[in-house]
């Protein structure tokens, strides 16, 4: 568990120095899961004999359950700065009324104008190639 | 009541008690939820937001001192970010078909997200700093604060903004797209992601892995693609 999270914090501290250092306006820690995507083709390409070298919760499955445990609670790291947003919700009150229409209509809108181009790339897509999943 | 005011004293002071009370109100709003079978209403996030905010109103508790407890849950955000590389190279195969139909559905949903937000809220006459702060508000909090600080924007207000069309997003999500009888999880998981970041992608993954998969790489290439198309759009506007 601990080389796993130390795996997962270097990934992070990588990601982060590359976009800090190179001003690209995407998180660190999507350049981390880049990276610890790189890392799980090169670990199971076997081509550097990684698996030989590597600490053994590297490979022998407990990466992925801490990976699963993180994802399976995502919900509960957000509360920290949803608490915040419950204590300036004062910056709402002047505009809030206009503020909640904007909210809601542009989320609907961004769900449904989403899902609706996916199918319809779908749809296109697999009736070109008829041997595409559903 | 002088030793229990100066034992209140000391423990509101660690972060011991605020990662507490984070940690059980969370255990308790996901046993509503699951009570009400994953019901979109019943969203652990709002219901903990609401448990905790409650216990510092009463308490009196400012939210910086809250906030010394609850960092260590808040750090888990990066880690938990990085971590979706997991699922996404368990279904790299089912990813990389739908790369078209991903890359289009992203520049479809972005476009749209930018101009009805700013479209709305010129038309409802909301001020220019206000729209500037609405205008990165799908996209993961960091970025989105990032892109409105760097044209002017309030970053405080954007990040509540960010978090409310979180909570909207993922509770509109099933509903939505039960109503329109989508059942292509790969479909619903990206639309989440790209209209909902983090709190969607959180959603979709308790609704199944595909769509919290998909959810992922929709979250990551929005905050890309809005990172350059916020600043064009409002530019074109002001």
């Amino acid at each position: 568990m601990i080389a796993s999270l130390a795996l997962i914090l270097v990934a992070q501290l990588v990601g982060e120095i590359v976009a800090r250092g190179a001003g690209i306006p995407v998180p660190g820690p999507v350049i981390g899961m880049g990276l610890m995507f790189a890392f799980l083709l090169v670990r199971d390409g076997g081509q550097l004999g990684l698996a030989r070298i590597l600490p053994k919760p590297l490979t022998d499955g407990t990466l992925e359950s801490t990976a699963r445990g993180l994802l399976m609670n995502l919900s509960l790291m957000f509360v920290p700065a949803g608490v915040g947003v419950v204590g300036r919700l004062d910056l709402l009150w002047a505009q809030g009324f206009k503020l909640a229409i904007v909210l809601l209509v542009s989320t609907a809108l961004s769900l449904l104008v989403t899902v609706l181009v996916f199918r319809a790339v779908v749809v296109l897509v697999e009736r070109r190639r008829p041997d595409g999943e559903a | 009541m002088g030793g229990d005011f100066s034992l209140w004293v000391y423990l509101a002071r660690t972060p011991l008690l605020w990662l507490t009370v984070t940690l059980t109100a969370y255990v308790l709003a996901d046993r509503i939820a699951a009570a009400t079978g994953r019901h979109p209403i019943a969203n652990p996030v709002l219901i903990t937001v609401v448990l905790v905010g409650s216990v510092l109103a009463v308490s009196g508790t400012p939210y910086p001192t809250y906030f010394e407890g609850a960092q260590f849950v808040h750090f888990l955000l990066g880690p938990a970010t990085v971590v979706l590389a997991m699922p996404l190279y368990e279904r790299r195969a089912t990813v990389a078909r739908a790369l078209v139909p991903m890359l289009a559905a992203l520049a479809a949903g972005a476009a749209t997200t930018l101009a009805v937000v700013i479209g709305l809220a010129g038309l409802l006459d909301l001020p220019q700093p206000i729209v500037i702060s609405l205008a990165p508000k799908s996209v993961t909090s960091g970025v989105a604060m990032g892109i409105s600080e760097a044209l002017g924007g309030d970053p405080t207000l954007t990040a509540i903004l960010v978090i409310l069309t979180g909570i909207i997003g993922a509770i509109l999500v099933t509903p939505l797209m039960d109503a329109l009888q989508i059942r292509d999880m790969r479909a619903r998981g990206f639309a989440a992601g790209l209209a909902a970041h983090g709190i969607g992608t959180a959603r979709a993954f308790q609704v199944s892995e595909v769509a919290g998969t998909f959810a992922g790489i929709a979250m990551g290439l929005n905050a890309f693609l809005t990172a350059i198309l916020a600043p064009l759009a409002l530019h074109l506007l002001y």
